[in-house]
């Protein structure tokens, strides 16, 4: 397989069906999900049937980690990730988890208009950002805050969104992060089309699309998955499974035996993972990224995990689950899981436990301040950006609301 | 009597409506155990049967063209887009399917849905979730568009639109939602495709619908301190368009404002503008005036209280009626 783009930077992703007739004939990986008991090729039937195979999840989800932190014994095509990565995952997770909680607190005292938070998908937020590189995209919806603040983009410019002073606070470009996507499943084709766009360029570089699992019931989630794979986008598609949309469980919204199964009748390599276990998310997004930069397509990943708190601070949970399910996950918690983990195997101490808890309390206290002082919001600027050059008429609309902030004494 | 908020109105319309007829059945994203995310469809799942109402797949081009499949069946489908801007992924099945159904079949098949949009904004709510989208499907011949303004209206006009033998597209406005009134149900109202006049005057019609409502009637009130009796007109349904109401109104005030809360520009507003200006153009003291959202996609919640309309620019807008005293009166966007 050629993985580089060719001279031009052009026709990359335009890869037609080997004369096989099977477009996965020739992509074997080392690394593949291991369940698959032939590797595909030829053009019989039976090696058709062979390279669905290939693309099949785990039957089970991939675990490195069992929930009280010991390693999983199963034998896994999987490799643990290095120690020095396992601790920073659970590094970021403290903090993520810390500023994931100070932005519910912080939505009752108004200074957020909305906080969708994502504890208890710590191990997914933290561990897809640190999955990729800063040249690589990011696809993000509503709910990825803590995956934001782990890349690295400043967390008032994150917020902004959620605090209501703007639609996005931080520069897509310049982050290589999309403005996160409210409507559902949208963003996912996006996320196909700048991947494409990479290696049409003729770079390396990969897209992250975050869903949830209410959204792939939307039709954009199956174009998006369809252009991908026809257009062999580097793109990886990561369903968070957090069992509920608003209210609806899984039960009523699929009825496929595991969302990561979506993927095989596209054609996209798909693996399903225990989202609560930082271990296996690194790894198998390490994989998934890998097979996405080396050209051999999308990669679908299904984390099943759970949302501890509610859709958001709006939403009454209670009116849709029971308490005991929600203890019953605490009991999986992804920070507690890797804590324990790295004490036995000797990389987490007390001072380093007590260093990084120092660290995401002066962070979340340097949230606080920053929300507290008042954002900053100018009116005129919302005629500077409908289109690139305001519009005579727009100029007029801006005008007049000068005008009215001028008689009501605003200066400005 | 008893005080219902819009809410809890339009909860009883589905109710009542639901239990006089089999063949209505209500679904969508949340409507069942959580009672939909403003709460309109609460309790209906538990106290009709999980069949008649239910949640579905989250998709909405999945929810409508369903609801097209069971109209084919004898159903007669009510079925919630949970916001705004979330009915645009069901657009192609409202626009192309329908809107057309009726028409494409020569009369043969009607399609006798109601789809319940929650829309515009004041709410604070983030973006996307605060859209005027009644444009869009007032544009489309083929569907009926709805809008109430009070408790007692959501409930009657609901009523109405389920009974209704065309797809009714019908808006709710969010702000409105808390809003209260004495009611005993079920109530009478003026029947569907009949504007109501919220407040009599004698001087300027203001013509307005949903959300706005209620500001243009503080507007009212506040103009009457400056000396002006100003009669209020609520469309009630956009879409049929009551232009003997509209007409009789304006012709007997000589003045006209129209209020609206979506962008302005080839907007509803501007419609009923033209209209009043081709029916009224004799008895007109002034060109007909519009008072609008702007032209921006809706701003984050920070600054959308300067996207609204606000009592102050119809006040505005007011004053410049006296157009004898200002002839060189150049048009103002969101208040032109
Ligand atoms: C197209 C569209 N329809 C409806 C909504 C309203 N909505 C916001 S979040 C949500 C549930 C999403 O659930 P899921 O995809 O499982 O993601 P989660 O919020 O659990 O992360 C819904 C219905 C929306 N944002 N976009």
């Amino acid at each position: 397989m050629d993985t580089t783009a060719r001279a031009d930077g052009l026709g990359a992703g335009l890869d037609t069906p080997s004369p096989s007739g099977s477009v996965y004939s020739t992509n074997v990986e080392g690394t593949g999900s291991g369940y698959s008991t032939n590797g595909g090729g030829g053009s019989s039937v039976e090696g058709q049937v062979a390279d669905v195979a290939r693309l099949l999840p785990s039957p089970v989800p991939v675990q490195l980690l069992t929930a009280d932190g010991r390693r999983a014994d199963e034998q896994s095509p999987y490799s643990m990730p290095s120690g020095e990565r396992l601790v920073e995952v659970w590094r970021q997770m403290v903090i993520g988890r810390r500023l994931d909680m100070q932005c519910t607190a912080l939505t009752k005292q108004g200074r957020l208009a909305v906080y969708p938070s994502s504890r208890g998908q710590d191990a997914c937020q933290v561990g897809a950002a640190m999955a990729i590189r800063p040249t690589d995209w990011m696809f993000p919806t509503y709910r990825e805050s803590v995956a934001l603040f782990t890349r690295g983009i400043d967390h008032l410019e994150v917020l902004s969104l959620l605090r209501g002073s703007s639609h996005c606070g931080y520069d897509p470009v310049a982050h290589k992060t999309a403005p996160q996507c409210t409507p559902l499943a949208t963003q996912l084709i996006h996320a196909a089309g700048a991947a494409y766009g990479e290696r049409r360029r003729g770079r390396d570089a990969v897209a992250l699309a975050f869903i949830g699992d209410g959204a792939t019931s939307e039709g954009d989630f199956h174009e998006a998955l369809n252009f991908a794979a026809v257009f062999k986008a580097p793109v990886i598609f990561f369903v968070q499974n957090n069992k509920y949309a608003i209210s609806v469980p899984l039960a009523k919204q699929s009825k496929a035996p595991s969302l990561a199964y979506k993927g095989i009748g596209y054609g996209v390599r798909s693996e399903q993972i225990d989202g609560n276990d930082p271990a296996a998310v690194l790894a198998v997004l390490d994989t998934a990224v890998e097979h996405a930069r080396t050209g051999q397509g999308p990669f679908l990943v299904e984390a099943h995990t759970y949302r501890i708190d509610a859709h958001t601070n709006a939403d009454d949970a209670s009116r849709y689950r029971q308490p005991d399910e929600v203890t019953g996950w605490l009991a999986k918690d992804p920070i507690d899981r890797i804590a324990a983990y790295l004490r036995a195997e000797g990389l987490l101490d007390q001072a380093l436990q007590d260093e990084v808890e120092a660290e995401s309390e002066r962070l979340a206290s340097d949230l606080r301040d920053g929300m507290n002082a008042e954002p900053v919001v100018d009116p005129a600027a919302m005629f500077d950006h409908t289109f690139a050059e305001p519009t005579p008429q727009l100029l007029q609309q801006r005008d007049m609301l000068m005008g009215e902030l001028h008689a009501e004494g605003v200066t400005r | 009597m008893s005080t219902f908020t819009m809410g809890q109105a339009l909860n009883h319309g589905l109710r009542d409506a639901m239990a006089a007829d089999d063949n209505v059945v209500m679904f969508g994203e949340d409507v069942g155990t959580l009672g939909g995310v403003f709460r309109v469809t609460d309790g209906l799942a538990k106290d009709l049967g999980e069949d008649r109402c239910f949640d579905t797949p989250l998709a909405e081009a999945g929810i409508v063209g369903f609801a097209i499949g069971m109209c084919l069946t004898g159903f007669r489908p009510v079925v919630e887009m949970q916001f705004d801007a979330f009915a645009y992924p069901a657009f192609e099945q409202i626009t192309s399917h329908v809107a057309k159904t009726r028409n494409r079949t020569s009369g043969r098949v009607g399609l006798p849905m109601v789809i319940r949009v929650p829309y515009a904004g004041g709410i604070g709510g983030v973006e996307h979730h605060c859209d005027s989208s009644e444009g869009y499907y007032a544009h489309t011949p083929g569907l009926k568009v709805v809008t109430p303004s009070t408790p007692a209206d959501a409930y009657a006009l609901l009523r109405a639109a389920i009974e209704d033998p065309d797809p009714v597209i019908f808006m709710e406005p969010k702000s409105l939602y808390w809003s209260k009134e004495e009611l005993s149900l079920p109530v009478e109202a003026p029947p569907f495709g009949r504007a109501s006049v919220r407040r009599k005057g004698t001087d300027v019609t203001i013509v307005t619908y949903g959300p706005s409502v209620p500001t243009a009637l503080k507007a009212a009130e506040a103009a009457s301190a400056e000396g002006w009796d100003v009669e209020v007109v609520d469309l009630r349904t956009i879409v049929p368009f009551d232009d003997e109401t509209v007409v009789e109104s304006v012709r007997r005030t000589g003045r006209c404002v129209v209020v609206a809360e979506a962008q302005g520009f080839a907007g509803v507003a501007g419609e009923v503008a033209a209209r009043v200006t081709e029916r009224c153009f004799h008895s007109l003291a002034a060109p007909v005036l519009r008072v609008s959202g702007l032209d921006i996609p809706y701003p984050a919640p920070k600054l959308e209280e300067h996207y609204l309309p606000s009592v102050d620019r119809i006040l505005d807008a007011i004053a410049r009626l006296q157009w004898d005293d200002q002839p060189d009166l150049v048009h103002v966007g969101a208040s032109s």
